[in-house]
Order: C-alpha cells, then structure tokens, then sequence
C-alpha cells in the first residue's frame, strides 16, 4: 500500500523544483533590494531609499513609464486573449475535426511566426502595415502581438488535447447534446490546464516583447520593453527596478486574490 | 474581464482617433528614448498651442530602418547622430530649410555650422554632442591612458578586462586613428592592416557590449572600456575610479541633430521647434537633463555646475576628436567584412 | 509532432467538417499578418541591396552568394566555401539544443511536481512559474549577471561557505550563456509538459507497480511516452526561440561571437544595412527549421500508421 501512495513521486524531483523556483527568483532579490538603493546605479549600492518610488509616481518621466506600463498590460492581457482563443479553435480543427484540406500545412503555418527571427518579422511586418496604408499605433502593436502568441498559445493546448478521447463527447451527442454543447461543456473544461498554460505564455511573450514592438509602434505609444531598451542615452536606472518590483507586486497579489477566490469555490462545494 | 475588455477596446478607439486627427496645430517627433525632458516638450507645446507626440528610437541604425521601411511621412524632426545625417540625406530622407526660417539659426556655435556632414546646416541643427573614446579604472592600472594602445594594444593589467562598444563604426573608427590611417580608407595595404590590427587586439577582449558600457565599469566587470563621455561621468558618479581618456591619436566626436524629415506633415512646426531648440535657455535644459554639450552659444549662464565641471565633458584644447565618417558603398563592404570575421 | 497535428487513437471526429471553419481565424491572422510580409522577404532576399538598407528592384543572387562562398576581404579572390556564417549557424544550433536539454532536466520534473498537486494551488504553482517574467528580459538578465559576476552574491556566498577559494569566474562564458538561454525560456519548457502531465492517469503507474516495475521502468515506459506530446512541444518552445535568441548570448557571454539572431539584426539594424542579405538568412534559418519538423512529422506519422 506505501508503494502506491508514492506513485506520483519521484525521487529527486522536489529538490529540482526547489532548484528551478530559486533559480527563478533570485535574480528578482536583486532587482527589488536595487530599487531601494540611494545611488544612480544599478550596480553599486549607495544606502536605502525610496527615491525611485518617488520617482516612479512623482517624477519627470512618470507619465511616461506609467502609460507605458498600461499599454503593456493592456496589450498583453488583449493579445493572450485572442490568440489563446484562435489557438483553441484551431487545436480543435487539428486534433478533433478529421481530416479537412489544407491541414498539413496549417501545422506550419501556425508555428511559422515562432520560426520567422524577429527583427525579420519587424521589419517585415512594417513595410506591409505602410503598404496598406495601415497608420502605427496602438492596434498595429496589438495586431503584431496576436500574431506572435499564437504558437505560444497553440503548442500547449495542442499537448493537452493530445489524446483526450472523443467518448465522452459522443455520449454527449448521443444524448442530443449540440457540438457546441459538447465543445463548451466536455472539451473546453477537460483542456482548461492547456488553456491556462497557454494563455500564461502568450501573455509573458507579449509582455516581454521588444523588437517587433519598436518597429510597428506609433503615434506616441510606448510599451515598457521599448522604454527600457530605449533608455540608451541615460542609462538604465533603478526607477527601472522600482516599477518591476510594482509590477511583482501587482502580480502577487493578483495571485493571491485567484488562490481566496480559488479557495472559496472549494469550500462551496 | 469584461472591464479590462471594455477599458481595452475605448483604448483603442482614442489611439485610432489620435492618429487619424492629423489636423494643423500638431509636431510629431521621432527621438531617442529619455533624450529631452518632457517639461520642454511640455513648454514648447504651451507657447505654440500645439499637440506634441513622440516616439522613440533606439539606434541610429533601427530609425533608418524603421523610416526606409515606411514611416517617413509620419513624423516632422528626428534626432540622428553625425554620419547618420549624411546618409540620411544621401537616401533622400531630408528635407531643407533656409537660415532666414529660423530666427535662431544665428546661435549656432561656428565650430558646428560647417560640419562634414552638413556643411552649412541646411537640412539639421545641433542638439547635443560629446565624444567617445574609453576610460580606465585607476585602481587597476595607473600608468599612461592617453594612448588608444590601452584598447588595441593593451598593457598586462588591463589585459582580458576591456570592453568595446558592440558598434562598428566606433571600434573601426578608433582603430584607424590608433593606426593612424584615414577612415574610410580604400586603400587595401590599409584595410589589411586594419583588420589585422582588430584580430590580434580581440583576445584581449572580454567582452563587447553598448548598453552595459557603463555597468561594467561600475561593477569591476571591465577595467577598461570604451565608453560615451558622459556615461564615463555617470560612471564616476556611482562611485567608480575611472578616468576617461582623449587619447593623443585622436577620439572620437559625435553630435546629435535636429533634422527636418522629407515629407513632414507639419513643417511649420518643424521649424518652430528646431528654432525653440535654439534657444540657449532651452538648450541648456537639454544639456542639464542629458548631461552632455550643446551645440549652441551662449548657454554658459543656464547650465548646472555639474555639466561644466565635468572633466569628460571638456576636452583639452586642441585635442584630436574627429567625427565618425560614413564611408563608401565599397569600403563599408570591407568594413561589414572585417566587423563580421571579427565576431564570427 | 504528429502528437501535436492529429489524434492516433480515435477514429471517429466529433468536429467533422467543421476544420476548416475552425482554422479559419489562424489562416486569417497567421497568413495575412505574417504569411504575406514575410513571403515578401522571400522575394526581398533575391534582390539587390540598397546601400545602408533597402532594396532595388533587380534580381540578384548575391545574398546566397555571400552565404556559401568566400571571395576574400575585398570580394575579388576566386571563391571558396564560406564557413564563417556556417560556424554561426553550428554555434547557435548547438547552444539552443543545450539550453533545450537543461530545460527539458530541470522543467520536467517542476511540471511533474506541479501537476501532482491538488485543488487549486496547482495554478499558483503555474503562477509562481510565470511570475518572475512580469519582469523585463533585459533586467532580469543583468540581474543575473549580478549575481554571477566575479565579485556577485555568488562567488561570495560560495567563498564564505568555504568551498571556494576563489571566486568562479563564469561572467563571459558558455556557461553564462547557457544560464541565460535557460532563464530566458524555462517556462516555456514547463507548462506545456505541465498541461499534458496534469491528464495523466494514476492507474497506469500503479499497474505498472503492481506488474513489479521500477520507478525508472515507469517513467520511461509508461510515463514518458504518455506526456511526449507536452514534452515535444516544450522542446519547440525552448529551441527555436533560443535559435534566434541574442539579449542573453551578448550580455551574459560577452557578444564576441555572432549568433544567428545578432547576424541576422546585424543585417537590418546595424552598419551593414544589407536587406537581402539579413532577408536570405532568414530565409535558410526558417527552411531548415520547416525540413527538420515536417521530417520529423512523417516519422510520427509512420510510427503511429503501424
């Protein structure tokens, strides 16, 4: 009877997963303890302080980072969004929907923006967005970043739908139950881990995203990669450090928030 | 979720709305990313009644880019280095304006009217400039740095600690002057030399990289790397012992400028804010906030003590600076050349 | 790869019919938005360069030319093989397959030990995961250079503990790069292989136990070939983006060397400003990844028609 309460363990594995959090997160001990620190740099420590707080919500620039970090956040959470749902549709065409015309090649073309290098696709991307007369801003930000999510968001659910048998499905049908019934209330819930993953994947590469941001932006919109990168001319400062820990922050409690809720749901039942 | 979707889409709709609007009254700048202070930009706007938006860039290179691959037409100035002018108008990126447009134009310092690459100022202004060359933590070493032979030849202790710029045109420029060849050169005696010279000077090396320039100065990473001057200062500042250099063989000099864009959809504007930027009093808020040199007279009275005092912000007389050239079409194929067996 | 195109098992399609309706948004966005602009670097790759970027329209084979041969330093020596982009290619190959493997060591097990949880803290662990890539590449980057560096918390804690005596030198090696590569894409390994191991069932284990199987027997036996495709995909996910990856490469190991990506943005950003050429190379990098995984989509296809 032991021996089957270890079946879900590994030896060895706990200590990885420890290894990989630390891994994770250590580097981020440094970026918060730098945002406290007094001096200019993002090397030497000049003593505690809170000037780049102050900075962050007070400062010159702080209209400038904070519109930028909501164009970020904004853009991310849509781009996740809608390409974890174009993802979805099209793992149901590929893995539940036989065979149809155009499948072979579909699996390359969904992957293809995760192939193309970035600068490539920036560029690209530009000269086609000009050609149709198409003005940079906000949505073309937008439109690059649902393109690129995709395979991000595709390969995950793919896996997870991977072998999900249609049994329960067909009983559903059987039962009279529309496709769109079985689809909503069968597959969706059994691919939610999938979904999940995905949707969390998009959302980190679209926030992360650099390159093809620089090119397709306009019309004054900044996203916080492109005022981090761009911060050539003064250097990268903590201020820097301080909106990251903010965004950790935020992210923290937004988690913790979903555990309560999470919890809450539980307890219900 | 419904929320952040709605928050989302009205997002969007303004931004569509903001771009389509391109109504008088409007400048749209294509700049360098926390380059000028957005209260100026706020001023400016205030005096003229007139809505400024910006974007940014992040090399001189990528804005070339960006505008060949369709975004000239949409923004009025632009802010490219030195040879970056020079191609620019070499590919018919910029438009020209007459001296008597700018009422300003007379504050132009004489040193930077008649610039290789504009000679005259028809198509830029000055905005900023400073030089490039390397510093050296005086703890490692303490001998002579005055001498590019600290990058390219370098003395035991810096030797395995040295950064260079991960750019190009400064490294090959540095070391043209360390062989004392002219940029640019065609002659390929010269060229061979060069490319040796860059081959037996990499293992040395440690690393190359632009955006850490700085931080591996103050961190001890580097003892030695090439640098922009005010970086250098910067560097200073964060508590590093390190010296910049103007090495005897000569340095090298850059300078941003204000340029009018071909087909600008609000020249006027252009021009009003290429005249404000002119102005001492304005120019001098630059030069505070970036902590670099104007190119213009008499800001002397508006600037901070921290700008003037600076030792890497005030080459010696006579000192060897010479500004990046853009070279050739067949020259910068060797170059390219050179620069990627470098780093293969 | 064929796990991750059609089913193997079942032989009816609940969908039926309906592909290419549901297809229908990735077609759109993918070949509008990416399909067209890039097919036009296919045509851009076989034209003739602009100096300092752009193109005329004419063609020329002067991009692949620059590729595969070598005319010496002033383009006028009888040709030879070029291996310097070849090198780059090699380098880079190799890399991203490291990176994918140490990846691949420590995320399975991290996605193991996730899925295993119960309720709802199994999000919080795929949250904890993500969490840190709220934070900028380029600062969670430097920030690991920090903490590597000669004089970083590192060395010193390892110095203190006694175990060294001097410090480590890992700043501008293959083993910062490495480390880079990994934190760059470890998520990317994880959650995948976290969505597919979190539908595994138990029974299949504890047959293999009561059949007398050891842990390693199951694992590679019963379980391994059960979550293949969450492992495939993660392996896609962590090596073609590391293919192209340069931020870690340049800040971590010093950018001595070109990788692909640096080559390639080199071509469009830098002093070179050669279309074409930036364009060709795309072009060769994007093909030999689409032979690798539409060979690889036929074996699957064969093993599992058997």
């Amino acid at each position: 009877m032991a021996r089957k309460l270890d079946i879900r363990r590994f030896p060895g594995f706990l200590p990885i997963t420890y290894l990989c959090l630390f891994l994770l997160y250590a580097p981020l001990i440094i970026v918060m303890v730098y945002s406290f620190n007094d001096s200019n740099s993002i090397t030497n420590w000049g003593g505690l302080s809170l000037r780049w707080y102050a900075e962050v919500f007070t400062g010159v620039e702080s209209a400038k980072f904070k519109a930028a970090t909501i164009n970020s956040m904004t853009i991310a959470v849509m781009a996740a969004i809608t390409s974890t749902t174009i993802a979805t549709l099209a793992a149901t065409a590929m893995l539940k929907a036989g065979r149809f015309r155009g499948k072979a090649i579909s699996f390359a073309l969904i992957n293809m923006p995760l192939m193309v290098p970035e600068i490539v696709t920036a560029v690209a991307t530009l000269i086609f967005f000009s050609a149709i007369g198409f003005t940079s801003g906000y949505l073309t930000i937008l439109l690059a970043h649902i393109v690129f999510c995709i395979p991000f968001a595709y390969l995950p659910i793919a896996a997870r739908m991977q072998g999900i048998e249609d049994t329960y499905e067909q009983a559903a049908l059987d039962l009279y139950a529309t496709r769109f019934q079985a689809f909503r209330l069968i597959l969706l819930p059994l691919m939610t881990p999938g979904i999940i993953s995905g949707f969390l994947l998009s959302f980190i590469i679209s926030l992360d995203d650099f390159i093809i941001t620089n090119f397709v932006k306009g019309a004054g919109i900044e996203t916080l990669p492109t005022a981090i990168f761009g911060s050539v001319k003064q250097g990268i400062k903590p201020n820097i450090m301080a909106i990251s820990t903010l965004l950790l922050l935020v992210s923290v409690i937004f988690v913790t928030l979903s555990y309560l809720v999470g919890r809450m749901g539980q307890n219900k039942k | 979720m419904r929320k952040l979707l709605t928050l989302g889409v009205s997002a969007l709709a303004l931004t569509i709305g903001a771009s389509t609007a391109n109504a008088e009254g409007k400048l749209s700048i294509y700049h360098w990313f926390e380059y000028i202070p957005q209260e100026l930009l706020n001023k400016f706007a205030a005096e003229n009644d007139i809505e400024v938006t910006m974007d940014t860039f992040d090399s001189n290179e990528s804005m070339l880019a960006a505008l060949k691959a369709g975004k000239l037409g949409s923004y009025d100035v632009s802010v490219p280095g030195d040879y970056m002018v020079k191609i620019m108008a070499g590919a018919g990126l910029l438009d020209t304006f007459e001296p008597a447009e700018l009422s300003n134009f007379g504050n132009i310092s004489a040193q930077w009217m008649d610039v290789d690459f504009d000679n005259g100022r028809h198509s830029s202004i000055p905005y900023q400039w400073g030089s490039t060359s390397f510093s050296v933590n005086r703890d490692v070493y303490s001998g002579d740095i005055q001498t590019t032979a600290i990058l390219f030849d370098p003395p035991a202790e810096l030797r395995g600690k040295i950064n260079v710029l991960d750019s190009q045109g400064e490294v090959l420029a540095m070391a043209s002057m360390h062989l004392g060849i002219p940029q640019c050169t065609s002659d390929r005696g010269q060229l061979r030399a060069l490319n040796d010279l860059l081959q037996s000077a990499k293992p040395h090396w440690a690393s190359f990289g632009s955006d850490i320039a700085k931080d591996v100065l103050v961190s001890g990473d580097a003892a030695a790397g090439m640098i922009w001057n005010g970086f250098s200062a910067k560097a200073r500042a964060e508590g590093a012992n390190v010296e910049y250099a103007f090495p005897k063989q000569g340095y090298v000099v850059w300078m941003d400028n204000v340029v009018l864009l071909k087909d600008a959809p609000n020249r006027d504007n252009a021009l009003k804010f290429m005249n404000f930027l002119l102005d001492p009093v304005n120019a001098a808020v630059v030069t505070n906030y970036a902590q670099y040199t104007a190119g213009v007279d008499g800001v002397d009275g508006f600037l901070d003590e921290a700008v003037t005092s600076a030792p890497e912000l005030n080459p010696p007389a006579g000192g060897a600076g010479q500004f990046i050239m853009a070279c050739s079409e067949e020259v910068q194929t060797v170059y390219d050349k050179i620069w990627t067996d470098l780093k293969k | 790869m064929a796990g991750l195109i059609k089913q193997s098992t079942s032989n009816t399609s609940t969908y039926a019919g309906l592909g290419p309706l549901l297809m229908l948004p990735s077609w759109l966005v993918v070949g509008f938005f990416l399909v067209l602009p890039v097919s036009m670097m296919l045509v851009y790759s076989f034209l003739t360069k602009e100096f300092r970027g752009g193109v005329i329209w004419e063609f020329s084979l002067a991009a692949y030319d620059q590729f595969f041969f070598d005319r010496g330093l002033f383009g006028d020596a009888p040709p030879v093989i070029e291996w310097t982009y070849i090198t780059i290619f090699w380098r880079s190959i190799w890399q991203a397959a490291l990176a994918t493997v140490f990846c691949l060591l420590i995320g399975f097990p991290t996605a193991w030990f996730i899925a295993t949880r119960t309720g709802p803290n199994k999000s919080i662990w795929l949250f904890l995961i993500t969490i840190p890539y709220w934070v900028n590449l380029l600062i969670r980057t430097i920030s690991m250079k920090f903490l590597i560096r000669d004089t970083g918390p590192l060395n010193e804690f390892l110095m203190w503990t006694g175990m060294i005596s001097d410090p480590i030198h890992m700043i501008n090696t293959n083993f910062a790069v490495q480390l880079g590569l990994f934190y760059s894409y470890l998520p990317f390994m994880v959650l995948p292989i976290y969505a597919s191991v979190e539908r595994y069932n138990f029974t299949f284990s504890e047959a293999a136990a009561d059949l007398y199987a050891s842990r390693w027997v199951t694992l590679t036996k019963v379980i391994l070939p059960f979550v293949k495709p969450g492992i495939i995909a993660g392996c896609i996910l962590v090596f073609v983006p590391s293919l192209g990856a340069f931020l870690a490469p340049d800040l971590l190991g010093g950018a001595k060397n070109f990788m692909i990506g640096s080559l390639i943005e080199e071509q469009f950003k830098g002093n070179a400003g050669n279309w074409p050429f930036g364009a060709a190379v795309s072009m060769i990098l994007l093909s030999m990844v689409l032979v690798v995984l539409t060979y690889y989509a036929r074996q699957q296809s064969k093993v599992e028609a058997r």
